[in-house]
């Protein structure tokens, strides 16, 4: 992709970049590749969640038509683990199976449909073993261990001031979330190109190129230059491409056949393919005065983290770090725990632990509210944190923190008309398409949140980028050039810097080379960092042109290579203390319903958000973002839910994993409050995730309200709000477990790190 | 066997199993890799074609069906020198995010203009019922509908 | 191995009594997702979509006869006067699905969920079925046998289906848990017979296959004043109906919706049907 752009800086409308070959259908997506001789890889998959593989059977699949190879995991070169925060999820079964779901082998044939046939063919004998299926479980003494130090992977203890300090008044609650998934349109995919010379060219979609590079080449046994990974074009990721998918497989069989490999996935199987949002269950207390100011908070969170690790510490370390909310609350203790367990295994997904806990605090506060006789708006006011607040990790918020303007400027924002009953479009009345009412039974209720979570990465992790610019003259001006290694799936990150060199430089014109591992890492394109991270990277490589060229007129191109650091943050200490987080970004949402009462249907009437932005360099680009982070957020409180039997997905596939479709969405209200981030480029603070988090307890607000019913955990189904299914229940709290510290547990018993060898200890 | 069908206005002999999609077809055979396969299951849209002039989800389509008819594409509604004005609505209202639902839902939005030249919001919504999108939330792509529908007043 | 395209309706039933192995496939909408999910491997298709002779309607009096090949979309834009099916077609999935799916296929696959079978049960519709040896004709119910299962000689097509149309007012109301593109978690169809001074109620997604509510069709005809559109039933005679609706119901708890529920939205969307039609009434009569 040398794509070539005119128009539009900073803060001005500007068309995005790569607009028109994806409304052309010419931008390549990593499945629409192909390469000449290619071969097509197939993953033979785990039915099973806990099991000994006992023997494995691929002469049937070998001697198949078309087949070319069959992989098992022993035949593995070189690493036969990889993982994100610990190499500790093995390339193909081992032995062991934890998850249903888990590759045992790879089959390569001539065609698509050969490889799936002799898939079907390889005979694996499993005996199955006892399983963990569920998180407090797996914190039961008897419960089967799926590794020798146990099933929790971390356990984060936070406490400050005096969580037993007296308050008048109590609420004490408790809430489940369930396993969301991306579900990203475009499927995991990737070819693997080998060279003469043992080297592998990859084309694959991901969320960053080089911790990618680091776990694949480690399980070819190759030095990382000979792994050249270019960004295939990404239908989307929402966390479910920071994991490896299909890259080292294709590898595998690349480096063995000699040919080119591709691999691409169906939708059911996708579903298998990637991490999911880890379910979670929430008792929290909280105390006030009788006039509503906050005294403190008691907040147990517990994670469902499945088979491996993924991103399940920093998870846990957001969730736990953000469980008493954005209000000042001098009196807490959180003890939040992530376990092992033999279901799918959970990790990044939207907002990274920040919705799971939103829901839960925000309905508590709603509560709250309710038991004072407080107007719910009024009571968040009264205790929303802001520049100078100090969080329950100690950490001082020092950035922009314009929580108060936040909820006061969605609180302006118009409501919606009032609307007949009678006479509507059919599709216009809950239930939609089924035409189900006339106008019966219909009652509104509107509800708010407010959510928060950090920007880039945490707890002493330095997520640099790197970006190098060029500006090099030409016949019709200047023409700036940006090599970037950061990713774009959706989001317009590309435009964004686009603006950013056209603003610096004073050009029109910008070109991007190709996005591969010959540029420096950008990190991930997660955590809500790239506009700040690639975004500073970019800038302050045009600074740097700009200062060399001092004004005379450009006869030769000047490159400058930035690499953009965020200011350091620390671990926890012993009691949670510290300063974990880089800046914060705060939204505030109000969710209008209507619900037909007879029937539990709802139809979210309008969404409004006021989102904290810092400064907005693509007003364009940053409704997009919020509109997408609701329908997400949407998705969590009405309508998407993984199910699970036996730990197996027992809905992969759209029809039964159910996405918002634009009847399902409504309209939404987005204004931007700009309080500029210091120290960000051009004041700029991360926006993507924030509606998701909030827009799924401001629903579940909104009809509490309506219907009366209590509500305690998402996704809400129609059962619960005709009250034919009670309110989630519990015995009580999950027991803390004994842990050595604050970090991940593998970490004590020395598991190869992954990423963490990427980025710590170049912190500046 | 061999599929003889008419793509884009071309006619295409293929040789392909007759129970395989017209979305493969389209994809591995001729290498039209505009429309998507997002699910196989015709509840996304993302492979949407037109087959002798109507709208359907080239994945529940077989490939037997498609002989002897005609069957246009995204790639049949514009390119990059000369776009077609749903394709031009889509990028100037910012309708496209990553991109994987786009051409579904331009196919879609054309073939509802063509019959509905100045739809309301609950015709639109209706007529893309099929069509997920996981980026956007839909707000700018009937943002979208309305900038093409206006641009042929 | 090649496919079948016949062009006539003769030819399909050679082509199909020839070759017994071969699957018929008209809008595709049920079948290519077993095919792609690699859950069926035909060994040979036969393609019905060129009959054209399926592909009509046909009214004589007051009877009516709809080809197995009329798509969904077709029913919603030429037979809007049916409300029930026209209702049940317009909420069958999207534009796309609707211009693919067949009134034939829906019912060979038989399902449960199948979203024009309570309207043809609320028809007491006959479905006709044809092969080399002739025609005949079966009752919906003896038609559909199990979930997935009908009564589908092996040398056999479905040609259509008829009815006598009813003259009152019909609806089709059905439940998912999300706005569009839903399998129905519970639906009702209520169609009444002013001629015959009765009701016809049936249920889907509630039992093994499409029911019909007796008891609560014998409760409605006696609670709906026939002489007199003006005097509906009252809330309390509607929400007695909505009970014996509930109670023909023997739901399932599944992945998509609990038992519980479906009884309950049975309940609702029946009493709801019964009151809309006295609205239509007074409506046509004014």
């Amino acid at each position: 992709m040398s794509v070539s752009v005119r128009g539009g800086r900073v803060g001005e409308r500007a068309r995005r970049i790569d607009g028109i070959p994806k409304a052309t259908g010419a931008h390549a997506y990593a499945s629409d590749l192909s390469a000449e001789n290619m071969l097509w890889g197939v993953t033979v998959r785990s039915p099973h969640a806990s099991a000994r593989i006992l023997r494995i059977d691929a002469h049937a699949a070998a001697r198949a038509p078309g087949v070319v190879c069959v992989l098992t995991a022993g035949d593995l070169p070189a690493a036969r683990t990889f993982g994100l925060e610990f190499a500790d999820q093995p390339v193909l079964a081992d032995g062991v199976i934890r998850y249903a779901g888990e590759p045992v082998a790879v089959v390569a044939a001539e065609t698509h449909e050969q490889a799936r046939r002799a898939a079907e063919l390889v005979e694996v004998a499993y005996e199955p073993l006892p399983a963990v299926l569920d998180m407090e479980d797996a914190l039961r003494p008897d419960a089967p261990q799926l590794y020798e130090f146990g099933n929790v992977l971390r356990h984060v203890h936070i406490v400050r001031g005096d969580p037993e300090a007296d308050a008048e008044v109590c609420v004490d609650r408790y809430y489940e979330t369930a396993m969301q998934d991306q579900a990203a349109l475009g499927p995991e995919a990737g070819l693997a190109v080998p060279a003469a010379d043992g080297s592998v060219d990859l084309y694959a979609a991901t969320q960053w190129l080089h911790v990618d590079r680091q776990q694949i080449a480690a399980c070819l046994g190759l030095p990382e230059e000979m792994l050249r990974i270019t960004l295939a074009g990404v239908g989307g990721a929402f966390g479910s491409r920071e994991d490896i998918h299909v890259q080292i497989h294709a590898c595998l069989v690349a480096l063995r056949t000699g040919r080119p490999v591709k691999m691409t996935v169906g939708r059911e199987e996708s579903f298998h393919a990637h991490v999911h949002r880890h379910p979670s269950r929430i008792w929290i207390r909280y105390g006030a005065t009788r006039d509503g100011a906050l005294v403190s908070a008691d907040v147990r969170v517990l994670m469902d983290g499945g088979a491996y690790a993924s991103s399940s510490p920093p998870v846990l370390g957001n969730a736990a770090t953000f469980a008493a909310g954005p209000y000042e609350v001098p009196n807490v203790r959180i003890e939040g725990t992530v376990v092992y367990t033999n279901n799918p295994p959970c990790g990044a997904m939207r907002g990274f632990g920040a919705p799971q806990v939103c829901f839960a605090y925000e309905s508590a506060m709603d509560a709250l509210a309710a038991t004072l006789g407080m107007d719910p708006v009024e009571l968040r006011l009264k205790n929303a944190v802001r520049t100078g607040s100090t969080l329950p990790t100690g950490q001082a918020l020092t950035g922009s923190a314009p929580v108060r303007e936040t909820i006061e400027r969605c609180s302006a924002i118009p409501l919606p008309p009032e609307e007949r009953a009678t006479g509507r479009d059919p599709i216009a009345y809950p239930g939609g398409a089924g035409n189900v009412g006339r106008g019966e039974a219909l009652r509104r209720g509107v509800g708010y949140a407010v959510g928060f979570k950090n920007v880039a990465y945490s707890e002493g992790f330095d997520d640099a980028a790197e970006a190098t610019v060029t500006l090099r003259p030409s016949a019709d001006g200047p023409v700036a050039v940006i090599r970037t290694a950061a990713v774009d799936y959706g989001q317009g990150l590309y435009t964004v810097l686009a603006q950013i060199a056209r603003t610096e430089l004073d050009v029109d014109e910008v070109v991007f080379e190709p996005v591969s591992t010959e540029s420096g890492s950008a990190g991930s394109t997660s955590a809500s960092r790239q506009t700040t991270m690639s975004g500073g990277a970019v800038l302050g490589a045009c600074r740097e042109i700009a200062e060399a060229l001092a004004g005379r007129v450009l006869e030769e191109p000047i490159t400058r290579t930035c690499t953009y650091h965020h200011r350091a943050t620390t671990g926890l200490d012993a009691d949670g203390q510290g300063s974990p987080h880089v800046s914060f970004s705060f939204v505030t949402v109000r969710a209008v319903v209507e619900v037909d009462e007879e029937l539990g249907l709802v139809r979210v009437v309008q969404l409004a958000a006021a989102q904290d932005a810092g400064r907005v360099l693509n007003p364009q680009g940053a409704e997009g973002q919020v509109e997408g982070a609701a329908a997400m957020g949407l998705g969590l409180a009405l309508t998407e839910e993984l199910r699970l039997e036996g730990g197996a997905i027992t809905n992969a596939s759209f029809t039964d994993y159910l996405l918002p479709t634009i009847l399902d969405v409504p309209p939404i209200e987005t204004v931007f409050v700009e309080e500029p981030e210091p120290d960000a480029p051009y004041g700029v603070k991360g926006i993507g995730e924030l509606a998701t988090i909030a827009v799924t307890p401001a629903i579940v607000s909104a009809l509490r309200a309506a219907t009366g019913r209590e509500l305690n955990r998402v996704p809400v189904r129609p059962d619960d709000l005709v009250g034919i299914r009670p309110p989630a229940a519990t015995t009580g709290r999950a027991p803390i477990p004994d842990v050595p510290g604050q970090k991940a547990i593998p970490e004590y018993h020395g598991l190869r790190l992954g990423q963490q060898k990427l980025m710590k200890g170049r912190n500046t | 066997m061999t599929i003889t069908t008419t793509v884009n206005g071309i006619e295409r002999s293929v040789d392909i199993a007759p129970e395989a999609s017209l979305l493969t077809l389209l994809r591995d055979e001729l290498g039209l890799t505009g429309s998507k396969n997002a699910c196989e299951q015709g509840e996304c849209g993302s492979c949407s074609v037109w087959l002798d002039g109507e709208l359907v989800c080239s994945c529940l389509v077989a490939a037997l069906q498609a002989e002897g008819r005609s069957v246009a594409t995204i790639e049949s509604l514009g390119d990059d020198a000369r776009l077609h004005a749903v394709q031009e609505a889509f990028v100037e209202a910012g309708a496209v995010q990553c991109g994987f639902c786009t051409p579904g839902l331009v196919v879609a939005v054309a073939d509802l203009l063509e019959r509905d030249p100045h739809p309301t919001d609950e015709t639109i919504r209706e007529a893309l019922a099929g069509n997920l999108c996981r980026c956007t939330g839909y707000a700018k792509i009937l943002s979208a509908v309305h900038v093409a529908e206006e641009a042929s007043r | 191995m090649g496919g079948l395209i016949p062009r006539t309706l003769a030819e399909a039933l050679e082509a199909r009594a020839a070759n017994p192995d071969a699957v018929p496939v008209a809008g595709g909408t049920d079948l290519m997702v077993a095919v792609n999910f690699g859950r069926m491997h035909p060994s040979q298709l036969l393609d019905l979509t060129r009959v054209e002779e399926l592909a009509t309607w046909e009214r004589a009096g007051a009877g009516i006869r709809v080809g197995a090949g009329m798509t969904f979309a077709r029913i919603a834009r030429e037979l809007p006067e049916l409300t029930a099916l026209a209702q049940a077609s317009r909420s069958v999935g999207s534009p796309q699905i609707r211009n693919r799916g067949t009134l034939g296929g829906n019912i060979a696959t038989a399902s449960p969920a199948g979203d024009a079978l309570p309207a043809l049960a609320a028809y007491d519709a006959e479905v006709v079925l044809a092969s080399v040896r002739g025609e005949r004709r079966m009752r919906w119910d003896e038609f559909l046998l199990a979930p997935k299962r009908n009564a589908l000689a092996g040398d056999e097509l479905i040609v259509g289906v008829e009815w006598h149309v009813a003259d009152g007012p019909g609806s089709f109301a059905k439940v998912g848990t999300r706005n569009a593109m839903v399998i129905a978690i519970a639906s009702v169809c209520l169609q009444l017979d002013r001629g015959a001074r009765r009701v016809r109620v049936a249920l889907g997604s509630v039992a093994p296959t499409v029911v019909r509510a007796r008891e609560a069709e014998e409760f409605a005809a006696e609670v709906i004043d026939w002489d007199d559109p003006e005097r509906p039933p009252s809330a309390r005679a509607a929400a007695e109906f909505g009970a014996f609706a509930a109670a023909a119901a023997r739901p399932i708890d599944d992945l998509r919706g609990s038992a519980g529920y479906r009884r309950r939205a049975v309940e609702v969307l029946a009493r709801r049907a019964l009151l809309w039609a006295a609205d239509d009434r007074r409506v046509v009569a004014a």
